[in-house]
C-alpha cells in the first residue's frame, strides 16, 4: 500500500462524488415536482434531500489523502451500519409484534390503511431481513474482508454511500409499504425506482467488497470472504431478475412485472428462496466463520469441510425455489426437481453447523462462562434444526399438511429469530467493543439477560406456530365418512386465536432482549466502565487493547 | 502467511494458513458419516428422479417417470371418486321435493353434513357459523323470516339471492324516506317512536301518537295495518321484538332515513342446483323453518 495518495486520485474521488450527489439530487427534483402521485414526490425529495446532505459533506470534508489515509483499516462506515442494524432490529421486531397482536386480536388493525395488517407486514419483514439483517451483513462484511485480507477498504467515498444509500433504500421502501405503493412480490415489494436505487448501492458494495479482496496482502482468501462474496453476487442476480418490470410512467410509482403467470411465480420464489439462501444463510455463515473462531480462539474446524460444503450449497441452493409451488400449477417436473434438491441441501446445509459448533472443540467451556459464544453457538443449533426442518418440509407429502400453515411461519422464524437473530447478536456484541476500542462491553451479565429473553421468546414462538400450524393443516384437510369438509374455514381461525397470543408474547420477549442489546450497545460505545469486566474474556476487547496485541493493517 | 502450524489442543495440522492474527483453518478430513448421509440423498433423488416426472428435455417435455404420474391427474380421480360415493345420495335429493329431504331417514345425516359443510365457509361468514346472525344479517335460528321461511321460499332465496342484481332476486327495498326527502326529521323521530310503540317499547307516548298518523300514510302498504310485515315484500314485523339492525329508537329512526336495502348475494353458478337444494333444507332444519 502506497503512503499517500496521489493528487489525481483525491481530485477524482471527490469529483466522482460531487457529480453523483447532483445526479442523483437532480433526478430527486424531476420527481418531486413532475411526479404523478404523492408517493412518489414524496421519494424525489427524499432523494434531493439525501443527495444535498451527501453533496454538502463531500464538499465540506475534502479528502485529505496524506500518510495517514491509508494506515488504518475504516471502520467509520462499519459503525454506522453497526448502529444502523441495532435501530432498525428494534423497529422492525417492534413492527413484527404489533402485526403478531393484530392477528390475535383484529380490531388492532385500528380500520386505518397505514396500520393495517396487509400494508405493515412487508414494513416488518423487510425491516427484519433487509434493514436488520442487511445492516449486520454490511458491517461484518467489510470489517472481516479488512482484517482477513490486511487491508483497507476499497475506495473512499464509495463505502459511505453504500451504507447510507443502504439506508436512503429502507426508508424508501418502508414508507412506499405504509403509504400504499407495492409490486405485490413478497420480500420484494419496492417499486420500480426503489428497486433501481437498491441495484446501484449493490454493484457499488460488490467492487468495494471485490476491490478490498483484490487489495489483499493474504495470499489465500479466508473462507468468510467466500460466502460474503457469493451472497453478494447472487443477491444482485436475484433482485435484478425478479424485479424486470415496466414502469406504467417513469413519473409514476406503478409498474408492471415482465413476467406473468406460473413464470411470475416460479421467478418469485427463485428469488424467494434464494433471498433465504443468499442473504440469509450464506451471508450469515460468513459471519458465523469469523466470529465464532475469533471469539473462542480455536481454528475452524474443517478447512475441507468448508470448501465442500461451500460449493455443495451454493450449486444445490439456487434448484430449490419450486419447493413454494407444490401442488399449484408449477409442472411436476419442476416441483420434483424443487423437492430433491432440497433434499440434498440437507447436508451441505449441516456442513456450516458442524464447521461451527466443532470449531468449539476444545473450548466447550466458553459456553458456560460466556453468553456471547452461547448466542454464537445456540444460532447455529438453530441453524442445524431450521435446515433439517426445510428439506422435511419440501417433501411434497409433508408440505400438503404444512403449506399455507403456521407451521410455514414457525420455520421462517426458527430461522430467523435462532439462526439470523442470534448469530448477528453475537457479532454485534463482538464488534462493538471491537470498534469503538473499547475493553469489553459495557455489561456482559446484561447479554446473559439478552440470551434467555430470546431463547424463551423463540421457544414459544416456534412452538406455537408449530402447534397452530399442524392443527390449521390437519382442520383443513378433515373429512367426515360422508366426504364433507368437517370444519369451515372460521373455526380453523377460532383455534388459532391462544397460539396467536403465545406467539405475540414470545415476539414481546424477544424484542425485550433487543432492547438489553440497544442499551448495552450504547453504553459501551460511551465508554461506561463495565461493572463484570473481569469477568469478559480477553477477546472481548479491541484486538489493540489485548496483552498480545498484533493486528494492524497491512505494512 | 503461511506457516506450518499443529493445534496444541486437537493434535490435528492446521492447513498453514494464517488470518487476522489467529484465524486458522484444522486439516480434517470430511465427517464420514456428512459424507454418507449426502451420498444417500444424492442416491434417493436420482431414484425418484427415474419414478416421478423430473427433467426437462426437447420441445417443452420432461421425462415422465416409470408410472406417468401426473398431480393433476391424481386430483381429477380422487375428485371423481369423491364424487361418485356422494352422488346416489345428491341423486335421491334431486329427486325429492326440498320440503321431504329431512324427512327422508336414509338423507337426514347426509344432509346435515353437507348442509353445515357448505353453510360454515358460505353463509357463515354473514350468518355465522351456526347461523344465529349478527347486524344487518338474519338470525336464521328463529322463526322470523322476512322472505318466508317454507323449504321452498329458502331454496328461492339462496338461489337468486336478495337485491342481488340476478333478475329473479328477491328485490323490493324501503324506500330511503330520509335520503329522498319523502319524510322530515321530526316525522321519522315520531314514526320510529310509534313502530317502538308496536311492540310495547315506545319511550314518548305523545310522538309515537304523532307518528302513527304518518306511519298510516307511509308504511302500511307493506308492514300492513297492525305493522306485522308482509313476507311477499321482505317487509318485516314489527311488532315482535325482533330487529334485523339493532331496536334502539336511533337505529329504527336510521332504518327509516336509509332504509337499509341489505344485499344477499345469489348462488345460482357458484352452488349448483342439488347443493342448494341440500343447503335450504339445511337451513330450514336450524330450528325456525317454518
Amino acid at each position: 500500500m502506497k503512503a499517500t495518495t496521489s493528487e489525481e486520485v483525491i481530485a477524482l474521488s471527490g469529483a466522482t462524488a460531487t457529480i453523483a450527489a447532483v445526479i442523483i439530487g437532480a433526478i430527486g427534483a424531476v420527481l418531486a415536482i413532475f411526479g404523478q402521485d404523492e408517493v412518489i414526490r414524496l421519494h424525489g425529495a427524499l432523494f434531493l434531500l439525501a443527495a444535498a446532505a451527501g453533496g454538502y459533506y463531500v464538499l465540506t470534508h475534502p479528502r485529505q489523502g496524506g500518510a495517514d489515509e491509508q494506515a488504518h483499516y475504516m471502520d467509520g462506515p462499519i459503525k454506522v451500519a453497526t448502529i444502523a442494524a441495532v435501530f432498525w432490529g428494534i423497529v422492525g421486531f417492534l413492527v413484527g409484534d404489533i402485526i403478531a397482536w393484530q392477528l390475535a386480536f383484529p380490531a388492532l388493525n385500528f380500520d386505518l390503511p397505514w396500520t393495517n395488517f396487509g400494508r405493515v407486514r412487508p414494513v416488518h419483514t423487510s425491516a427484519v431481513i433487509f434493514a436488520f439483517g442487511g445492516n449486520v451483513l454490511l458491517a461484518t462484511s467489510l470489517y472481516v474482508v479488512q482484517r482477513t485480507s490486511r487491508a483497507r477498504i476499497a475506495g473512499y467515498w464509495s463505502p459511505w454511500f453504500v451504507i447510507w444509500g443502504y439506508q436512503l433504500f429502507i426508508v424508501l421502501a418502508a414508507s412506499s409499504y405504509v403509504l400504499g405503493a407495492t409490486e405485490g412480490k413478497e420480500y420484494a415489494e419496492p417499486e420500480w425506482y426503489i428497486d433501481l436505487w437498491l441495484t446501484l448501492v449493490w454493484v457499488v458494495y460488490l467492487l468495494v467488497f471485490l476491490g478490498t479482496l483484490w487489495k489483499r496482502k493474504e495470499p489465500h482468501i479466508y473462507v468468510a470472504n467466500w460466502f460474503y462474496l457469493a451472497f453478494i453476487v447472487t443477491i444482485a442476480m436475484l433482485h435484478i431478475v425478479n424485479n424486470l418490470a415496466i414502469p406504467v410512467s417513469f413519473l409514476g410509482t406503478k409498474s408492471y412485472s415482465l413476467f406473468s403467470g406460473v413464470q411470475d411465480a416460479m421467478t418469485q420464489w427463485w428469488y424467494g428462496h434464494n433471498a433465504v439462501g443468499f442473504f440469509l444463510t450464506a451471508g450469515f455463515l460468513g459471519i458465523m466463520y469469523y466470529f465464532i473462531p475469533k471469539r473462542v480462539e480455536r481454528p475452524v474446524y474443517s478447512y475441507r469441510l468448508s470448501i465442500v460444503h461451500f460449493w455443495s450449497l451454493i450449486f444445490l441452493y439456487i434448484w430449490a425455489g419450486p419447493h413454494h409451488l407444490h401442488y399449484t400449477a408449477l409442472p411436476d417436473w419442476t416441483q420434483t426437481l424443487g423437492m430433491t434438491f432440497s433434499i440434498m441441501l440437507w447436508m451441505p446445509s449441516w456442513g456450516g453447523m458442524i464447521n461451527g459448533l466443532m470449531t468449539l472443540s476444545g473450548a466447550w467451556d466458553r459456553l458456560r462462562t460466556d453468553p456471547v459464544v452461547r448466542l454464537l453457538v445456540v444460532s447455529v443449533a438453530f441453524y442445524g434444526m431450521s435446515t433439517f426442518e426445510g428439506p422435511l418440509m419440501s417433501i411434497k407429502s409433508v408440505n400438503s399438511l404444512s403449506h399455507y400453515t403456521d407451521w410455514t411461519i414457525g420455520h421462517v422464524h426458527s430461522g430467523a429469530l435462532g439462526w439470523v437473530g442470534m448469530v448477528s447478536f453475537g457479532a454485534i456484541y463482538c464488534l462493538v467493543p471491537w470498534l469503538w476500542k473499547r475493553r469489553g462491553l459495557y455489561s456482559l451479565r446484561l447479554v446473559e439477560w439478552h440470551f434467555w429473553t430470546a431463547t424463551v421468546g423463540i421457544v414459544l414462538y416456534i412452538s406455537a406456530m408449530w402447534v397452530s400450524g399442524i392443527t390449521q393443516g390437519l382442520m383443513w384437510r378433515a373429512y367426515d365418512k360422508l366426504g364433507f369438509l368437517k370444519y369451515s374455514f372460521v373455526e380453523t381461525v377460532e383455534v388459532m386465536h391462544w397460539p396467536y397470543v403465545i406467539r405475540a408474547t414470545g415476539g414481546l420477549l424477544f424484542l425485550l432482549g433487543a432492547v438489553f442489546m440497544a442499551i448495552n450497545v450504547w453504553r459501551t460505545i460511551r465508554g461506561e466502565v463495565s461493572s463484570d469486566i473481569a469477568d469478559q474474556p480477553e477477546t472481548a476487547a479491541a484486538p489493540e487493547l489485548r496483552h498480545a496485541a498484533t493486528a494492524v493493517p497491512a505494512e | 502467511m503461511t506457516e506450518k502450524h499443529v493445534d496444541s489442543v486437537t493434535g490435528v495440522e492446521t492447513t498453514g494458513h494464517v488470518w487476522d492474527g489467529d484465524l486458522r483453518e484444522l486439516n480434517k478430513p470430511l465427517p464420514r458419516w456428512w459424507l454418507y448421509v449426502l451420498y444417500a440423498t444424492i442416491i434417493w433423488s436420482i431414484g425418484y428422479w427415474v419414478v416421478y416426472p423430473a427433467w426437462p428435455v426437447v420441445n417443452g417435455d420432461y421425462t415422465k417417470g416409470m408410472f406417468d404420474y401426473s398431480q393433476r391427474g391424481e386430483v381429477s380421480k380422487e375428485v371423481a371418486a369423491a364424487k361418485a360415493a356422494q352422488s346416489k345420495y345428491f341423486e335421491l335429493i334431486a329427486a325429492t321435493p326440498v320440503g321431504e329431504i329431512t324427512k327422508n331417514e336414509e338423507l337426514l345425516p347426509f344432509v346435515m353434513a353437507g348442509g353445515a359443510a357448505v353453510f360454515g365457509d358460505r353463509c357463515g361468514p354473514c350468518h355465522g357459523k351456526g347461523g344465529g346472525g349478527a347486524v344487518g344479517y338474519p338470525n336464521l335460528n328463529d322463526d322470523d323470516w322476512l322472505w318466508g321461511g317454507t323449504p321452498e321460499a329458502i331454496q328461492q332465496t339462496i338461489t337468486h339471492g336478495i337485491r342481488s342484481g340476478d333478475p329473479e332476486a328477491r328485490d323490493m327495498a324501503m324506500p330511503r324516506f330520509g335520503l329522498d326527502g319523502i319524510l322530515k326529521p321530526a316525522e321519522i323521530a315520531d314514526t320510529a317512536q310509534y313502530v317502538l310503540s308496536l311492540s310495547g317499547h315506545s319511550t314518548d307516548a305523545a310522538a309515537a301518537e304523532r307518528g302513527k298518523k304518518t306511519f298510516a300514510d307511509n308504511c302500511v302498504a307493506c308492514h300492513g295495518e297492525e305493522g306485522k310485515g308482509n313476507q311477499d315484500m321482505g317487509a318485516p314485523n314489527l311488532t315482535d321484538g325482533i330487529w334485523l339492525y339493532g331496536g334502539k329508537l336511533a337505529d329504527i329512526e336510521k332504518t327509516i332515513e336509509t332504509g337499509r336495502g341489505g344485499v344477499m348475494p345469489y348462488w345460482t353458478g357458484r352452488l349448483d342446483p342439488v347443493t342448494i337444494k341440500m343447503l335450504a333444507a339445511y337451513v330450514h332444519s336450524l330450528g325456525g323453518g317454518q
